[in-house]
């Protein structure tokens, strides 16, 4: 298995790749050369470890979910809980990376895109702790879905650009978030959230989260006494899954599982289900699989959690589906509704909805395993900010 | 010699420099275009670019992106905006370029795509997301079929990069006059002389500005300095106003004719 990648040119097989407007391809390259200098940087690497153990809170615990376990009567299922990282998710790791990284390459600016809200919030949170100025694109879509963390945004001194283009959830964002970096190309930096984008992004997002299953991993041996036998974890764009999944790729005995935006079910169309019901192609500047039309229209991405709204999923995940080495499967909404409201009840502990989709599915893999096996599912984050959509799905309002 | 060649050959000898008029296929009908087309041509544009429309056009500003989506609303596909190039290569001799993103290219199938393209008439290819690093498995179907592949050179683009693309590029090189997406600006950016003036050391091809020029007076300033200038967004809305106009090929014909003049030899 390839370790290595992506190759020189940001290849992972035939996925990833720079498709980007000629504008972008050099600052492309100089991101490139900043952050590999960065990683070879002492003083970077000492402070961003220091940042994410005194200011994101890591390491995160290996957690037990024995009710959990109990009732699903299989397998037991452990928890990776970046839930309880600073800003209540896993996307504070890899923008602490690449804040640190803006800094460092002098930018006055950072921008960034949004779904959830979850990835906006961290870069406005890393934007204040830095001083740098900060702005969020966020499709109104989901400005409306997650009014809280909008204004959470803003208390924080990010100024949140609402996008009405398109579908208006997190592909428009990202769209108007590049056609702002194309603009400001020379100022800004844009720190993107998921694993996906043109050369370096999945790389460097996967690298930022690859502490995730490093830690995983060693507490795995800690406590379990061995690698877990299968690791689980939910896929939108992907930055979660890569961060959880990398370090395990090796180790042949691992199941890695990733769980995908069912939506409605995939019948009927309405879903963000991209590796199990789309094609290759090529958006926001990479070769992965998409949801699409004949014609190479993207198609709308539809799920209960705006943060797997994402008719996409990174480049690298492309790469280890052809190649055999990671599964993909959907979850519907909900199933992801009642994998929230198990680990509520049987744990106490209220997931985002987009980490849900992990827990339903490591749940109904559970009761079909011994209980010698052991699952450990990527809780990717906490679920305050979907209360309201949660109360809506179960017919009560709040607020 | 392609068409393409041929054009900026014979504008040349003459002194003249080009103008190449954009217009979203599809916008606001697919018959729409052709007539539009016929009236660019007849308004003196020397080539015309249909866009081909994309779900998600990054490169483009707003009035573009707005032509698109109504374009897609109201039918077009890559392989309709083709059959309409086939049926207009009867009427006229104006060089056809396609400007796109990759993705619908990829979907049509690129060996597919270059085929018909080329048989239905169309002479050169753009897709603003494709930078040459990524290009040689289109760049290949293209030459096959005898399409020029033109790339785009922009402010940030290193000399290295610079050279690569003006070695690359066919038919002419793209200068993307300012780092942005396309549509109106009041002013030209104040580098654009030094830009075309560092192609002009690497390069003998034909140099098209773009981007960001609307008005006769800035085609004038650019025509000063390029091979062609290319106006987009400033026709497209013009496009978006008229739309249900029954003079609409008729205004664009004359806007047209008028960022032509300037361009035409003293």
């Amino acid at each position: 298995m390839a370790l290595s990648l992506p190759d020189a040119r940001g290849h992972f097989g035939r996925y990833g790749g720079r498709f980007v407007p000629e504008t972008l391809m050099a600052p492309l390259a100089e991101l490139e050369r900043a952050y590999a200098a960065a990683r070879r940087d002492r003083r970077f690497r000492t402070r961003l470890a220091a940042l994410l153990r005194d200011y994101a809170g890591r390491p995160t615990p290996l957690y037990h979910a024995a009710r959990l376990s109990e009732h699903c009567g299989g397998a037991r299922i452990w928890l990776k809980r970046e839930d309880l990282c600073h800003t209540g998710a896993h996307k504070i790791n890899n923008v602490l990376g690449q804040a640190l990284l803006a800094a460092r390459m002098k930018k006055r600016r950072v921008i960034a895109e949004t779904g959830a809200g979850q990835h906006g919030v961290a870069t406005a949170t890393a934007a204040a702790l830095l001083g740098l100025p900060c702005e969020v694109y966020m499709g109104t879509e989901d400005v409306e879905r997650q009014a809280l963390n909008v204004f959470r945004m803003r208390l924080l001194g990010a100024r949140v650009i609402p996008v009405e283009s398109g579908s208006r959830t997190l592909k428009d964002a990202i769209n108007e978030a590049l056609r702002d970096w194309v603009t400001n190309v020379r100022t800004t930096y844009y720190l993107l959230g998921s694993a996906l984008g043109p050369h370096p992004y999945p790389m460097m997002v996967r690298d930022f989260h690859a502490v995730i299953g490093a830690e995983a991993r060693a507490q795995s041996r800690r406590v379990l006494g061995g690698l877990p036998d299968v690791v689980v974890a939910c896929v939108g764009g992907g930055s979660n899954a890569i961060g959880l999944f990398h370090r395990f790729i090796g180790d042949r005995r691992v199941r890695i599982v990733g769980v995908e935006p069912g939506g409605e079910g995939l019948a009927t169309g309405r879903h963000g289900a991209s590796m199990t019901a789309g094609r290759v192609g090529v958006l926001h500047g990479c070769m992965t699989y998409l949801l699409q039309n004949d014609d190479g229209q993207i198609a709308v991405a539809h799920s209960i959690s705006a943060g797997l709204d994402y008719p996409g999923v990174g480049p690298e995940h492309a790469y280890y589906r052809d190649a055999g080495r990671f599964e993909f499967v959907a979850v519907t909404d909900e199933e992801a509704l009642e994998g929230f409201q198990a680990l509520t009840r049987l744990e106490g502990i209220m997931p985002a909805l987009e980490s849900a989709h992990a827990v339903a599915h490591a749940m109904r893999l559970a009761k079909t395993l011994p209980r010698s096996k052991t699952i450990v599912v990527g809780l990717s984050g906490r679920g305050d900010k979907d209360v309201h959509v949660v109360a809506r799905a179960l017919g009560t309002e709040v607020g | 010699m392609s068409r393409l060649d041929g054009t900026f050959a014979r504008l040349r000898a003459r002194g003249e420099r080009a103008l190449v008029a954009y217009l979203t296929a599809g916008d606001p009908s697919l018959a729409g275009t052709r007539r539009l087309v016929l009236a660019a041509a007849r308004g003196g544009a020397d080539v015309v670019e249909l866009g081909v429309p994309f779900s998600d056009p990054l490169a483009d500003g707003p009035v573009i992106q707005r032509a698109g989506a109504r374009a897609l609303a109201a039918g077009a596909s890559v392989a309709r905006v083709l059959e309409t190039v086939a049926t207009l290569r009867a009427e006229v001799q104006v060089p056809l370029v396609l400007l796109t993103y990759y993705n619908p290219v990829l979907a049509f199938g690129l060996k597919a795509f270059a085929r018909t393209a080329a048989d239905a008439g169309v002479d050169g290819l753009i897709v603003a997301d494709l930078p040459p690093e990524e290009a040689d498995p289109l760049a290949a179907e293209a030459e096959a079929a005898g399409l020029d592949l033109i790339h785009m050179v922009a402010p940030t683009s290193t000399p290295r990069r610079v050279r690569l693309i003006a070695r690359r590029s066919r038919g002419f090189i793209y200068l993307v006059s300012l780092t942005g997406v396309t549509g109106e600006r009041q002013a030209l950016p104040s580098d654009l002389a030094a830009q075309i003036r560092t192609l002009r050391l690497v390069t003998t091809k034909p140099v098209c500005v773009g981007f960001g020029i609307s008005t006769a007076d800035q085609v004038a300033a650019v025509g000063r300095l390029a091979d062609g200038v290319i106006v987009g967004s400033a026709i497209v809305r013009l496009v978006e106003e008229r739309a249900g106009s029954a003079t609409l090929a008729e205004d664009v014909g004359n806007f047209i004719a008028e960022l032509k003049a300037p361009l035409r030899a003293s």
